[in-house]
């Protein structure tokens, strides 16, 4: 059972959430300073894993707009995500956009993709809703896998540099210490606006649909509507992580469409908690971290995978933040 | 898979008819079982490919490995996946029944991903050939000149026997009346003294069972990859939507249609093969949301 | 994209008394079958605007069945429905909810999960036609959030307003569902069983505020109600329901003293009355 996201205590008198809201604005003070400096604190190697951390937290953090906070579950994330990949990799390669405009370009794809498959998908019950989206993600693989002339098959976009950023800042973005700012700050924004779409009516609304759809249409409103817009704007985020990701990589391919791929969001937000808005970044850290560490010994990281998520949903359903906050409460 | 053409375009178009009857009763029988677990346990269980995928494989340990007749692999390697689906369900979708739908929808998801790579483990990634049994071996002239393997027949008969078989369990066994029964309403079949654990458990391991047979039968007409769990889950789940969640005539109807959309789609329409079933999805879900034959219709 | 066809309503209208042609809700030939059986069949039924017309009957008699055709949770198999000079047969229920309609249930359907005030605030935003705004901070909503706050005051609620509606008492949770109902102002309120399972004090609360809401506001309410005293006490006239179809309707006197009524339905209840 997931808490609702923006009660952190069951019953709140004005000093205690004043007191845990500051602590959470010096912990994010503190995280924020530190991922600044990051560069100049850590080996180099941990620049790339903090890149993708960053990445693949925002790529989760949309996930849980349409998960922890409408509660729909979804299998085709990476649809969205591969997308916004593939949107820049070809802008980059064929016309050597700016980065900002093959941003640009990926988010509104990537929400146009969104918004055809969710037209589809969210009519329907929680479990249509996952057999669906799991069906259409792999469709759009499978287009990316089959479409050679086009998407380059299974080999994939690659051999395009990304050279300049836009709005007049000259920045070499090549240099993985300048690029993983770049994503900071881009990513740091986007979750600001994820933040504040949350904490709207818009995201108070979401949360009832996912507590109760059913007298949220009888307050008058069109459900399926705010399902179908809250799964447009997951995809646009989700867009803009993954073309984020496709200079990182230095190639997309349909790898990043696949379910496999969807399932890493999934994870990311069970592991850290898709009760809580910072839920899927914690979770995303845990992830990258475990997988780093799991792939230098085995090849089974996969296998990992599928037991930490069995485990997390049999006995830690409010996952590591989830399971800490409530540790918290119930001490006080 | 296919026969070579004699017949001209008759014979063509009796050539893809076949193929389609061939696969969609396949088909049939690995979504029907997608669908049984649905009706009585309102789970959709994401691992049911890998479960298809696993019987495949142990079907070619079974008769390339341990050189195991292919009547007795058929009889044993589903029971062991019936066995291992047991456990599965005493062990791990215990916890998950009685909670919120999204938590068992995640479970058989991380099921997926454990068995999938399992799999890839123990066999690797490269691409295993079962050969049909020597009885089944070769192709057999039919009407209008076609020769069709024989084995592709012998698929057609047995998916015609589990379509019987399987109406009969549903509609004329006590068996069939308890899993309609918990279906409608498993706290009534409680009441009535129903061992609803042991349907629950039963209901699991049946579908993982026609699943694994699915694999088996499979295996000596298909290539045994890792990519062939994931390939039929979707063929499952497209099937299901078509026809109908928990419905067993829209779950037949459903594999008719993805066959027919197989094969004739495969001879006629080859570019965009691959895209027809969601095509097809997509205009059932724009018309009838819920599948062509209805809402949680019984079983 | 998200369209809005209610108008914030500030009149207040007097009580008047019913005229015939005074009708909000207008059913007939109302009926809803499920296979071969026919939960609801054959209803006419002309609501006076202003009135409290009770329904009662016994369980299985069709009264939630009813109103889930009213309500637009079920479509009917027969018959229309007329609500303020519109046919609302078949509309979903967000859109008749818009029109002026909104209902309770029998069993809690509030948001378990958020606290009482947000319970509120998430019909009032809805009322409001705010719900798609995404760049404001919910919270310091000031209108809404005093509108959501006088409601809960005068359902004596203030005092829970911070706490998660999850883990208030059985009887809070049916004052809250009142309080979700009324937030969209609407017109034509339905009440499905209201008091049950409520203390004596809490049902006060309940009869009073309908009583205050009727001189008030422009009210119509339908209530389904097993507590008798409730019945007499609100109704201005009752519908007797019995197998999905309507048996009696009158005003208490005429609903007390019919003998089918007596015989069959208010033999135990006029015990309960006496004791």
């Amino acid at each position: 059972m997931s808490t609702d996201n923006q009660t952190m205590t069951v019953s709140s008198r004005p000093s205690r959430k004043s007191s845990l809201r500051r602590i959470t604005v010096l912990v994010l003070t503190v995280m924020l300073v530190l991922l600044i400096a990051l560069p100049w604190l850590v080996p180099y190697f941990y620049i790339f894993i903090a890149t993708e951390i960053l990445i693949l937290g925002l790529f989760a953090a949309s996930f849980n707009l349409i998960f922890g906070y409408t509660g729909m579950l979804s299998f085709g994330h990476a649809a969205f995500f591969g997308m916004g990949s593939y949107v820049v990799a070809m802008l980059l390669q064929s016309f050597q956009w700016p980065l900002l405009a093959c941003l640009l370009a990926a988010v509104m794809v990537a929400a146009l993709l969104a918004w055809v498959i969710g037209f589809f998908c969210v009519r329907l019950n929680e479990v249509y809703f996952a057999m669906l989206t799991l069906a259409f993600g792999m469709m759009v693989f499978a287009v990316a896998h089959q479409w050679r002339s086009v998407t380059n098959g299974s080999d994939g976009i690659a051999g395009f540099s990304v050279t300049s950023f836009g709005l007049g800042l000259e920045l070499t973005l090549g240099n993985p210490s300048v690029y993983y700012h770049v994503v900071l700050v881009l990513v740091v924004l986007a979750v600001a606006l994820l933040y504040l779409i949350c904490r709207s009516s818009f995201g108070l609304t979401l949360r009832a649909i996912r507590q109760n759809p059913e007298r949220v249409a009888f307050c008058g409103l069109n459900v399926r509507r705010y399902r179908l817009a809250a799964f447009t704007v997951a995809g646009a985020f989700a867009g803009l992580a993954g073309g984020l990701m496709a200079p990182f990589l230095r190639i997309a391919s349909p790898e990043l469409l696949h379910w496999s791929m969807s399932a890493e969001p999934v994870l990311m937000t069970i592991l850290g908690g898709s009760g809580y808005f910072l839920g899927p970044f914690v979770g995303a850290g845990v992830f990258v971290l475990l997988e780093t560490w799991v792939t230098s010994m085995t090849q089974a990281w996969m296998l990992v995978l599928g037991i930490i998520l069995a485990l997390m949903v049999m006995f830690f359903r409010r996952g590591l933040l989830g399971t800490i906050l409530h540790w918290l409460q119930e001490r006080k | 898979m296919n026969g070579v053409i004699r017949g001209g375009i008759m014979g063509s178009l009796s050539l893809a008819l076949l193929n389609s009857l061939d696969i969609g009763l396949l088909l049939f029988i690995i979504a029907v079982g997608l669908s049984i677990v649905f009706g009585v346990l309102s789970v959709i269980n994401f691992a049911h490919g890998a479960l298809y995928m696993l019987g495949a494989y142990l079907a070619f340990s079974c008769i390339n490995g341990l050189g195991m007749p292919f009547w007795l692999t058929v009889l044993v390697a589903p029971l062991a996946v019936a066995a291992l689906a047991v456990l599965i369900d005493r062990l791990m979708m215990r916890f998950v029944y009685q909670r919120e739908p999204a938590d068992s929808l995640l479970l058989t998801f991380a099921l997926l991903l454990i068995l999938n790579e399992s799999v890839r483990l123990t066999w690797g990634t490269g691409i295993h050939v079962v050969e049909p049994p020597a009885l089944l071996q070769g192709t057999i002239t039919l009407f209008g000149g076609i020769q069709y393997p024989l084995y592709n027949l012998f698929v057609i008969a047995i998916g015609g026997v589990a379509l019987v078989g399987l109406w009969l369990l549903f509609n004329k066994t006590r068996v069939g009346k308890i899993m309609r029964a918990a279906a409608l309403d498993r706290d009534m079949a409680q009441v009535l003294c129903i061992n609803t654990r042991l349907v629950v458990t039963g209901v699991f391991a049946f579908g993982a069972w026609l699943a694994a047979l699915g694999g088996v039968v499979a295996a000596p007409m298909r290539s045994i990859d890792p990519g062939m769990g994931d390939k039929i889950i979707i063929e499952s789940f497209i099937i299901v939507v078509i026809g109908g969640l928990g419905s067993f005539p829209g779950a037949l109807l459903g594999a008719l249609i993805l066959g027919l959309i197989h094969g004739l789609g495969g001879r006629y329409l080859p570019q965009i093969n691959l895209m027809l079933p969601f095509v097809g999805m997509a205009i059932v879900l724009l018309l009838k949301p819920h599948g062509l034959m209805g809402r949680r219709a019984s079983l | 994209m998200m369209d809005d066809d209610r108008h914030v309503d500030t009149s207040t209208a007097a009580r008047a008394q019913p005229t015939s042609d005074d009708v909000i809700l207008q059913v007939s030939n109302l009926g809803k079958q499920f296979g071969g059986v026919a939960a609801v069949s054959g209803v006419d039924l002309d609501v006076y605007r202003h009135e409290t017309l009770a329904i009662i009957g016994p369980n299985g008699a069709g009264k939630t069945t009813f109103y889930n055709l009213l309500s637009g949770r079920m479509q009917p198999t027969s018959g229309r429905i007329v609500f303020d000079g519109r046919d609302i047969t078949g509309l979903p229920p967000h859109r008749i909810s818009r029109l002026g309609v909104s209902r309770s249930f029998q069993i809690n359907n509030i948001f378990e999960d958020m606290t009482v005030r947000e319970n509120v605030e998430v019909a009032v935003t809805a009322f409001r036609g705010d719900s798609h705004r995404w760049a404001n901070v919910a919270s310091r909503n000031v209108p809404i959030q005093d509108e959501a706050d006088g409601l809960l005051a005068r359902l004596s609620l203030s005092t829970l307003a911070d706490r998660r509606a999850g883990t208030i008492s059985y009887g809070d949770k049916r004052l809250v569902e009142i309080a979700v109902v009324l937030a969209t102002r609407p017109h034509l309120v339905l009440l499905d069983e209201p008091t049950a399972g409520m203390t004596p004090d809490e049902t006060h609360r309940v009869t009073d505020l309908i009583m205050s809401l009727r001189a008030s506001g422009d009210y119509t309410f339908l209530i389904t109600e097993h507590d008798m005293n409730v019945v007499f006490g609100l109704a201005d006239r009752i519908l007797v329901m019995h197998r999905g179809q309507k048996l009696v309707l009158g005003t208490p006197q005429e609903v007390r003293t019919h003998p089918e009524v007596r015989r069959a339905y208010l033999g135990d209840a006029e015990e309960e009355i006496a004791t």
